[in-house]
């Protein structure tokens, strides 16, 4: 039997994780990159001539639950058609016996690197709203995201955002039976199966030896964590959206020390939705972007009770144009009514 | 989730070769040797080599104490006290090596006994030269955890040679060795990396042959090595994770 050699195994590793794309329309060009559940390729769908992102899990079969997942994922992409999430274009099997699908080719940066990029809060936080627009989305449409966090969001080169890896994704089961009006606070979720869950050694995704906690600590909400599947609703979305929006604004998914300090109204925003109770939360996504489209228009958001002094330094802001021009007015009126008087 | 849509391959792909672990406590005896010997040939190497550089033990000893486990193995029905649930095997039958060669006396007494036979070939010569090659630096294994990477690599190592053997014999029985000599170039030997081009040159056939060849063989590699690692595990869920591992899906 011949000796391979440490080269000769690298070697075959190598070759081996490449996929069979005999007898698809697709031409491997790149590996992109690799995640829980497989790897991602770039690759050219010879028909349409264009490119594709082609994700396929590591082993054949497509019976096992790692091979349900990727089916599942690309069934829920394939529900929510909104220019806020990637679209799926095939999924199926290759002829190793890999399950796979293929997407559209997001070019654009993570978001943890793109906000290096973004300097003002003002931006940063429309950025934040049309993560929450694709999400509400999701929600309505019945699905909930579980693994919402900066690596997971794209920004493309016009500044359109794209949630992706919907690999955790859950369709919820509404009491009425309509997939396509689902009411999240309404809702169960599937009980995960736990035999065969699989942890990536590159994220951070978590998931216990009871297979029913998967997430990313910082972004999972704390009945998440638990592994209280049951129980799961919009609101632990929303958990993830608020550690998402301190994120954005700190560069930290909690409170930390050394962060920059937030300020009153949306570290309310941010405190509310990550409240560890999901009650104490915003009961959708659509009311915390209101909030954050509040706090965007200068008004009072609903997280916050302010005082007196914050009211008028707000309403000063808001209107501070208006007011240094009455005031100028008023002074200049004044100082002609001295001038006069003389 | 309804699968009907996905096939998993058809007649490409056979049925999954029974876990050693089920076979072994099959009432068919030929059954339960067949499974003692798919063991042995993926193991005895790795165990060879790690008695030898972990418990510091001359090749003779080695010897012994490599064969005496598989035997310990069968007699004491070690694989029926497995538990895939607790830990993998690889993990297990390495703790087992362990206990052995601290219990060495006992178990040189025990195999003296006779009784039970292996009808694999161990080919220790081999498992020495690849030793004392220069492929294997023992003073590079400093720790206890590096030993267990170690047996991990040289299991690896077992499991991929054994897949290749296998190929090798597809390749025959299909009259296609060219494509195994193509692969044997390219994957297997040298340590630069030849180029399609020359070996389209050397062997006079076109770009496209030598790609979609080799194509072939990696795709039967690649299905092979995991049919026999299958065999080698006690669970759906052990399988993929020592897919992971025996592929460095998890290290990339």
């Amino acid at each position: 039997m011949k000796f391979l050699t440490d080269k000769a195994l690298e070697r075959l590793r190598d070759s081996a994780e490449l996929p069979d794309l005999s007898g698809t329309r697709y031409r491997l060009l790149e590996r992109v990159a690799r995640g829980g559940m497989g790897i991602v390729y770039a690759a050219e769908d010879e028909k349409l001539q264009r490119r594709v992102a082609l994700k396929v899990l590591d082993i054949p079969g497509t019976d096992g639950e790692l091979a349900s997942r990727l089916i599942l994922e690309a069934r829920v992409l394939a529900r929510l058609e909104h220019p806020g999430i990637v679209p799926v274009h095939d999924v199926g099997t290759l002829a190793d016996g890999r399950v796979f699908y293929t997407m559209k080719f997001v070019e654009g940066q993570r978001l943890d690197k793109y906000v290096a990029t973004v300097d003002s809060v003002p931006d940063r936080l429309r950025l934040f709203l049309r993560i929450c627009d694709a999400v509400g989305f999701a929600h309505a449409r019945g699905v909930l995201h579980r693994d919402l966090k900066p690596a997971n969001i794209m920004v493309g080169p016009f500044g359109e955002v794209l949630v992706m890896d919907w690999g955790l994704a859950k369709i919820l089961r509404t009491n009425a039976g309509d997939s396509n009006a689902a009411d999240p606070d309404a809702t169960v979720f599937e009980k995960t199966n736990p035999s065969s869950e699989q942890a990536s050694a590159t994220e951070l995704s978590v998931i216990t030896g009871h297979g029913t906690v998967m997430g990313t600590p910082g972004y999972m909400s704390p009945e998440q964590a638990r592994g209280d599947v049951e129980h799961l609703d919009a609101r632990s979305d929303i958990f993830s959206l608020g550690a998402l929006l301190r994120f954005l604004l700190s560069n930290h998914p909690e409170k930390a020390a050394g962060a920059p300090r937030l300020e009153k109204s949306l570290e309310a925003i941010c405190s509310k939705a990550t409240a560890a109770t999901p009650a104490e939360r915003y009961p959708n996504v659509q009311e915390m972007a209101l909030d954050a489209s509040r706090y965007l228009d200068g008004l009072a958001v609903g997280a916050h009770r302010e005082s007196f002094f914050e009211k008028t330094a707000r309403f000063y802001r808001r209107y501070r144009f208006f007011i240094l021009l009455i005031a100028a007015y008023l002074v200049m009126r004044v100082a002609i009514l001295i001038f006069l008087h003389r | 989730m309804s699968q009907e849509e996905f096939p998993s391959g058809g007649d490409r792909f056979p049925p999954t070769r029974r876990s050693v672990l089920e076979a072994v406590r099959s009432i068919d005896a030929e059954e339960r040797e067949g499974a003692l010997e798919a063991l042995c040939a993926a193991y005895w190497k790795p165990i060879y080599k790690y008695v030898r550089l972990r418990w510091n033990r001359p090749a003779e000893e080695a010897q012994d104490l490599t064969q005496g486990f598989f035997l310990e193995l069968l007699e004491r029905e070690l694989l029926e006290k497995f538990d895939p649930n607790k830990s993998r095997l690889r993990t297990y039958l390495r703790v087992c090596v362990d206990s052995l060669v601290m219990n060495a006396d006992k178990a040189s007494k025990r195999q003296k006994r006779g009784g039970t036979t292996l009808h694999v070939a161990l080919d220790f010569s081999a498992a020495e030269k690849e030793l004392g090659g220069a492929v294997i630096d023992p003073s590079a294994i400093a720790s206890p955890e590096s030993f267990e990477e170690f047996f991990e690599k040289e299991w690896v190592r077992s499991l991929f040679a054994l897949a290749v053997e296998d190929l090798r014999q597809l390749c025959v029985d299909r009259e296609r060795e060219r494509t195994f000599h193509l692969f044997e170039a390219y994957d297997l030997e040298g340590n630069e990396k030849i180029s399609y081009d020359q070996l389209s040159k050397e062997y006079g056939i076109a770009v496209t042959d030598v790609t979609n060849a080799l194509a072939w063989a990696r795709r039967e590699f690649r299905k092979i090595a995991l049919e026999r690692l299958r065999e080698l595990c006690g669970s759906e869920e052990e399988f993929q994770r020592e897919a992971r591992a025996a592929f460095g899906w998890d290290s990339k």
